[in-house]
């Protein structure tokens, strides 16, 4: 669906202000940064700030923490199985490091698990590979340009975004690691993006001091998956990949260990034991909760399963009362509405503007602070783009990019989104992109150290399904890079934990029943089940003709 | 606040229910269902009442794990596409390709030197291509696959990691070939020689992890991480900011943060 004669129109008037805008940004001016206090000023406009949209959570761990609704209602429900019903003694796969989740983190955790002689199994709820690291486009940040970078700028930068409030060990790490992650990448083949010389290319990212998103063309995430899931094909003796096999509940010892999972066959229906010394917790996020109904760029899977299943074994939460939106979200064409944008549009010096064409708000502010700037511009101020369905989404300019840097930079920096928009006969080109913030990312979740380990032994965590190390408010770049280094740690830990530290004893699933039992004391009477699985995008018409009685499967 | 407000707020146009428009029959499998003509395959499937497990992944595009095929009434071409990213049409009929059985060799990537030998001797079979065509014209990214394979079968490792470098590897090529190649494996082989063993290493990237790594910035970070948050609010407003339109040789003139190091 290109843009309608009322939206072509509307474009002229960005064409309008175009000269005018490229000019500014070739003198380096343009909209001011906001200072702090402003910041905060605006962040009252964002979904966080929306007391209705949370509650507390009455049971478990972190009681009392005034979370989403969408994600108390995972915690505050049963499991999908009885816990009575399953049959511990018989024991369907046995390892040394169990990985719950084949994404990004999961993949590292299992490559340097295996280097570190552990035998791995990684069970994915979809394909090996299926998570949000896959969709991530733009970079990974990393001071690897010590002439103008540091890791304390990296820290600063990104600590600084979090709202001040991100957790200091886990962050240190975070920032020294990252250089590491990146050689490791590039010994294991990845094509990142280089000069001529081997030297990296990095752009200038929102909320960076310095330009320091290395990527690799604008499916970075991708690039980095398939390069990390190959070599963990390369090594079937020792890693085994268990596909459309979700965890549906830990399994502890009576030394009070994680010692396993119970795995759920989605296809078949079946349950299975899966024993092992340690487990890793590598689930990803939660955007398949649709927040507030907010639309989403994450991946069919993020259902948030692993912050239900660590939360029931007792460990606590972090950061969750923060969600990240992401400012650039597709809200035009409506097939494919909630779709990514790239920071590293705004980077390469695309203006974010309103229905007059003009500028409204800087263009590299904090994910948080730019969202609510949008939705601002258009809920309060009445600046934004009518689409022909009645939403409503402001500009983002990239043809500037062509004019600033040259052109057909659009087209070498953003094959991937070129070829989206083609698809619907816009050239990006040529003509912006109509935009409004979609959901991204969990910035919080469940407690852990920088060893990755949790207070339940042998429950390792990495990824987006912890919390601490992005504070409340991740930047850009530093995803890719958590899943990496704090996978590859993990993985490490891990397998050094299933050889030295971890205890043989009798298999257990009290503690579902302990959860139970406090939903029936905290007079929660629900039928719901978790963890989700899969969201539910059913018409209600056809969901009231499926009338089966008793049908206890998968989905229904 | 505002009713636009609450209209963009509930915008999960994933349910599908919500869209309306013009109803217009598809065949999924042969069986007909009438679903509004503006949604994608996906959504549409969905209208129609599949719940996926296979078959969907990221729904944007970028994963590869909804390829689909599809015909249209008296016309004898097969269509490609992903059902995440296509607009339904009236009387297709279609299916998806979830999954596609492809050889894959295990190798050493340590141990491979950068030759298209290599290469040669994993995948054999890269020899029994027929240049019929029939991948390039059903890869839903528009990758030039048999062009990929001819510019390995001469040996440019460098020019196949290039053009292939959208891959998804969704499997549709590899259900497509006469040859029986599993195309998709054979390219994510030629991008790793290439990112690893051909293109130039990153010199400053190995220096700054190994000064890194020696904990040279360790006593400055450990500083930061006790610094009082009024501080560090104060210290983070005043930091230098790299302009955007710079080039490499841009170098800050406050250099609280940095230690000797030039490469």
């Amino acid at each position: 669906m290109a843009y309608t004669e009322e939206l072509k129109n509307l474009i002229k008037v960005v064409e309008k202000t175009r000269p005018e805008r490229v000019e500014t940004k070739r003198m380096g001016g343009g909209f001011p940064p906001m200072s702090l206090e402003e910041r905060a000023d605006i962040l009252k406009y964002h979904p966080d700030f929306k007391e209705e949209g949370r509650r507390e959570i009455k049971i478990g761990p972190s009681k009392g923490y005034r979370i989403p609704n969408e994600m108390v209602d995972l915690l505050e429900a049963r499991s999908r199985v009885d816990p009575d019903a399953i049959d511990l003694s018989q024991i369907d796969y046995e390892t040394d490091v169990l990985i719950i989740g084949g994404g990004g983190a999961g993949t590292a955790a299992a490559l340097l698990a295996q280097e570190h002689g552990a035998k791995v199994i990684i069970a994915n709820k979809l394909r090996h590979g299926d998570s949000n690291t896959i969709m991530a486009e733009g970079g990974i940040q990393a001071a690897s340009k010590l002439e103008k970078d540091s890791p304390a700028y990296h820290y600063l930068d990104t600590i600084g975004g979090g709202h001040f409030k991100n957790d200091p060990e886990l962050l240190f790490t975070l920032v020294t690691e990252a250089p590491d992650v990146i050689q490791w990448l590039e010994d294991l083949g990845t094509m990142l993006y280089k000069f001529p010389d081997g030297r990296l290319e990095t752009l200038p990212l929102a909320g960076f001091c310095r330009k320091r998103g290395h990527t690799a063309g604008d499916t970075t995430g991708m690039e980095i998956m398939r390069t990390i899931r190959d070599e963990a094909r390369n090594r079937p003796d020792d890693i085994t990949v268990l596909e459309f096999s979700p965890a549906v509940e830990l399994i502890l010892n009576e030394q009070g260990h994680c010692a396993g999972v119970v795995l759920y066959n989605m296809e078949t229906e079946e349950y299975f034991i899966a024993k092992a010394k340690a487990v890793i917790m590598a689930t990803g996020g939660c955007g398949r909760l649709h927040i507030q109904g907010f639309m989403t760029t994450n991946h069919y899977g993020a259902t948030a399963d692993g912050l239900v299943l660590c939360y029931r074994v007792g460990v606590g939460l972090r950061f969750l009362h923060t969600v990240q939106y992401h400012p650039t979200g597709i809200i035009f064409p409506e097939q494919i509405e909630g779709a990514l944008v790239t920071e590293k549009f705004r980077g390469a010096g695309a203006n974010v503007v309103n229905i007059d064409g003009e500028q409204f708000v800087y263009e590299r502010e904090p994910r948080d602070v730019e969202s609510s700037a949008i939705i601002r511009e258009c809920m309060e101020r009445g600046k934004g783009v009518p689409t022909p369905i009645g939403r409503l989404g402001v500009w983002l300019d990239s043809p500037m990019i062509d004019i600033l840097l040259g052109e057909g930079t659009v087209k070498r920096q953003f094959p991937g989104k070129v070829n989206q928009f083609e698809r619907y006969g816009i050239d990006i080109s040529k003509e912006p992109m109509l935009i409004y913030p979609t959901l991204h990312y969990q910035n919080g979740g469940l407690e852990y150290k920088f060893s990755g380990e949790t207070s339940v032994p042998g429950l390792f965590v990495a990824g987006e399904v912890g919390g601490g190390v992005h504070g409340e408010n991740r930047l850009f770049g530093n995803s890719l890079l958590d899943v990496l280094v704090f996978g590859r740690i993990a993985g490490t830990n891990a397998a050094t934990y299933a050889q030295e530290k971890a205890k043989e004893g009798k298999l257990t699933l009290e503690h579902v029943k302990a959860y139970h039992k406090q939903l029936e004391e905290a007079g929660i009477v629900t039928d719901r089940v978790a963890p989700m699985l899969l969201p539910d995008y059913t018409d209600p018409k056809v969901r009231e003709r499926q009338l089966t009685a008793h049908y206890v499967g998968t989905l229904r | 606040m505002s009713s636009t407000e609450t209209k963009n707020e509930t915008a999960t146009e994933e349910i599908a229910a919500e869209i309306k428009g013009k109803l217009i029959p598809i065949y999924i499998m042969g069986h007909k269902y009438e679903v509004p003509e503006t949604l994608t395959i996906m959504k549409a499937m969905e209208y129609a009442g599949y719940k996926f497990i296979r078959g969907c992944g990221c729904r944007d595009g970028k994963c590869g794990a909804c390829s689909t095929v599809y015909r249209k009434p008296g016309d004898y071409h097969i269509y490609n596409a992903l059902a995440c990213q296509t607009q339904v049409e009236p009387e297709m009929y279609l299916t998806q390709i979830p999954f596609y059985p492809a050889n894959r060799a295990i190798y050493n990537y340590e141990e491979l030197t950068p030759v298209p030998e290599e290469i040669f001797k994993l995948y054999p079979e890269l020899f029994r291509c027929v240049a019929c065509n029939a991948c390039t014209k059903i890869c839903p990214k528009d990758i030039p696959v048999m062009d990929v394979v001819s510019y390995l079968k001469q040996g440019n490792i460098t020019k196949a990691a290039e053009l292939s470098f959208d891959c998804i590897q969704c499997g549709l090529c590899a259900s497509r070939c006469m040859g029986e190649l599993p195309q998709y494996h054979i390219f994510q082989l030629a991008r790793r020689i290439y990112g690893g063993k051909i293109a130039p290493k990153a010199k400053h990237l190995a220096e700054a992890v190994i000064v890194i790594k020696d904990g040279k910035y360790d006593e400055m970070l450990h500083e930061l991480m006790n610094t009082d948050e009024k501080e560090l609010r104060k210290i983070y407003e005043e930091r230098e900011l790299e302009p955007e339109i710079t080039g490499e040789d841009w170098r800050p003139k406050d250099r609280k943060f940095l230690l000797e190091v030039e490469s």
